[in-house]
């Protein structure tokens, strides 16, 4: 049954669907907005004069020709060097989410099948971990990394990323385990396996659905990362995110915004597209620490 | 604690070790271990310079100059990269906890208005104020937002759902630097929103930065944006599990809508409600990357960005002053979330 729609008065039906709307157009219209205007000249997208210029194209139809353009793409990607901040991006990324999930993994199977004091208590610190902003981490990096002389390097930022990411890795695995039955690998142990032969046999094969999303919000974390790749990593190893920002200027330096605005695009498209598939995934892993209790 | 298998009883210990090594290992080396890093940097300040009296004789005379002796200077640092040691200096000093000013206002000012004026221009707390006001505005509306969202969209027919939760969800997915940049590049004085607003105002001079309170009502909105789909998905999800006998009882004996959402949805979701409400403050308290994407260092700063601030300093990084904040950001975040580990610890005893 179609939860609330019993006697729905017509009032309540259109203030309904006129709020929906309203939201979604909030929600949208930015990305919308900035996709359209990706493929403008900084005169149309930025106009002093007019705004209406953004849908009219003057200034892009004067200095290219066309109403539409993807000179900031092309400029971003090669002058701008946001191919190599892309390619730093998926190395990242990559190698985040394989050792992420095969850490999470193991360490959520075990605290998921021990009923003793100490993994009540792991769960409880990974939590307090959980909390502690990234900035006030990196601050506590940065002079030893220093100092062994291990900054600025993609490893590091892979590893120190893994790391960050545990927390939320063990509490998701931890939940999803929970709800395979003991009994599998309980079987399995009483037939002369050891747990790790349970696990590689027995667990693995049915872990996939957990470990999916596990691995949407690694790799949604080492993607989206700012502040821990923008103090960790040298100018050349930059990611997309900080590139982004590099782009931005700063008062000494003029940056280049349209820049800024195409790889703003390039860098979200892919999110969207993931997203996009994996939909169900992403929700139920919002949900499966919260529904719970 | 649960049922225990006659067979199996516990997973022994040393198998607990093995699996558990991995993940342990990369969260005390890396989150642990620069904790008590930023302990014993925020005791520490940079050196100072050396200096040294240099003196110039010349025909008309012998003057004496003071200069950095920079061999010196690069020397001690290579001594002693941590600085030297400072105790609580850092945190008591005027880029901190600031006590010797606050005395000094305190003696100085006439009234108590003019007193909390001084005290929230000192760097430190006019970071905390920002903080718990975005914190304070933000988390309640993220709520309310995304509850009403959630009951709207739980309204319509299943089938057009899908794409409607996808547009939801939008502004999570994206990075806050991304996110707050979009919205900025709007609300800028040259970008739709911003150049509309000017018009309708009537006031060519509107701007984001020209206003403090603009620039953080901005913030506060770009927060409400942001974290709003969060609290929708978690309480899409629990109104799917809300049981359907007593909302069809209520209607039976002619509860109002308003009725049923009071005494049946909302008991029915209050445990989520708690969960969402404690993500998003520990998130909220963290802000830092919008102010970066609306580039709004002028009039808003927050903790974080303070830190942030100290790490990326030009001429010398200030470890000593970013560990000294990180720490006392670690002790608002120890506070905030101090009930919450009360209230498992005694349901934990309680289980046993």
């Amino acid at each position: 049954m179609e939860y609330g729609l019993d006697k729905r008065s017509n009032a309540l039906k259109i203030f309904n669907t006129t709020f929906i709307v309203v939201w979604l157009l909030v929600a949208c219209f930015p990305f919308i907005w900035t996709f359209w205007g990706s493929f403008k000249v900084r005169a149309d997208f930025f106009s002093r004069a007019d705004w209406w210029y953004a849908i009219t194209a003057f200034n892009t139809l004067l200095e290219t020709g066309g109403k539409f353009t993807t000179d900031a793409y092309s400029q971003a990607w090669t002058e701008g060097e946001f191919w190599k901040a892309s390619r730093n991006t998926v190395i990242v990324t990559f190698f985040v989410v394989t050792i992420s999930l095969f850490l999470g993994t193991l360490g959520a199977y075990a605290l998921s099948r021990s009923t003793r004091n100490y993994a009540f208590w792991i769960l409880i610190a990974a939590l307090i971990f959980r909390a502690m902003p990234h900035i006030t981490l990196v601050s506590g990096y940065l002079f030893p990394f220093f100092q062994l002389q291990i900054w600025g390097i993609l490893p590091t930022t892979i590893v120190v990323l893994v790391a960050i990411n545990q927390p939320f890795t063990l509490w998701l695995l931890y939940s999803f385990f929970k709800t395979v039955p003991k009994e599998l690998d309980e079987s399995a142990l009483i037939d002369g396996c050891s747990y790790f032969q349970a696990f590689r046999h027995i667990i693995m094969p049915v872990m996939w659905p957990g470990v999916i999303t596990a691995g949407l919000f690694s790799l949604m974390l080492a993607y989206n990362d700012f502040t821990v790749t923008a103090l960790l990593l040298n100018q050349e190893n930059h990611t997309m995110v900080p590139k982004i920002q590099s782009y931005l200027g700063t008062n000494q330096h003029e940056g280049n915004l349209m820049w800024a605005v195409s790889a703003v695009v390039s860098a979200t498209a892919p999110l969207f597209m993931l997203v996009m598939f994996f939909q169900r995934q992403v929700i139920s892993g919002l949900t499966a620490g919260a529904v719970k209790g | 604690m649960g049922i225990k298998s006659p067979l199996i009883t516990l997973m022994p210990n040393k198998t607990f070790f093995w699996f558990f090594l991995p993940t342990g290992l990369a969260m005390i080396l890396f989150i642990g271990l620069p904790i008590i890093s930023t302990g014993i940097q925020s005791f520490y300040a940079q050196h100072d310079q050396v200096v040294k009296e240099v003196k110039k004789c010349d025909p008309f005379g012998c003057t004496v100059s003071i200069v950095v002796d920079q061999e010196k200077t690069s020397k001690i640092r290579e001594e002693k990269p941590l600085g030297k040691f400072n105790g609580f200096g850092t945190y008591v000093d005027r880029n901190h906890l600031a006590i010797e000013e606050i005395g000094k206002f305190w003696n100085e000012t006439n009234s108590f208005g003019e007193f909390v004026d001084q005290v929230t221009n000192l760097p430190f707390y006019k970071a905390l104020i920002f903080t718990l006001t975005y914190c304070l505005f933000v988390t309640p509306n993220v709520l309310l937002l995304g509850f009403i969202i959630a009951l709207s969209l739980n309204a319509v027919t299943r089938r057009i759902r899908g794409p409607l939760i996808f547009g939801t969800i939008l502004p999570m997915i994206v990075t806050p630097l991304v996110g707050s940049l979009v919205l900025f590049w709007m609300i800028d004085a040259e970008g739709i929103i911003g150049a509309n607003l000017q018009m309708l105002m009537d006031d060519p001079y509107l701007s984001l930065k020209s206003s403090k309170t603009l620039t953080w009502i901005t913030i506060i909105i770009y927060g409400i944006w942001h974290h709003s789909p969060f609290a929708f998905v978690v309480f899409y999800a629990a109104l799917q599990t809300v049981p359907q006998e007593p909302v069809e009882a209520a209607i039976i004996d002619g509860a109002s809508r308003w009725q049923r959402v009071r005494h049946i949805v909302l008991p029915h979701i209050y445990p989520v409600v708690t969960f969402v409400a404690l993500i998003s403050l520990m998130d909220n308290f963290r802000v830092f990357e919008p102010i970066i994407g609306f580039s709004a260092e002028g009039s808003a700063q927050s903790l974080s960005w303070l830190i942030y601030d100290n790490l990326v300093n030009e001429e010398v990084i200030l470890f000593g002053s970013a560990a000294a904040t990180s720490m006392m950001t670690i002790v608002g975040i120890a506070i905030l979330l101090a009930p919450v580990l009360i209230r498992t610890w005694k349901e934990f005893r309680t289980a046993r």
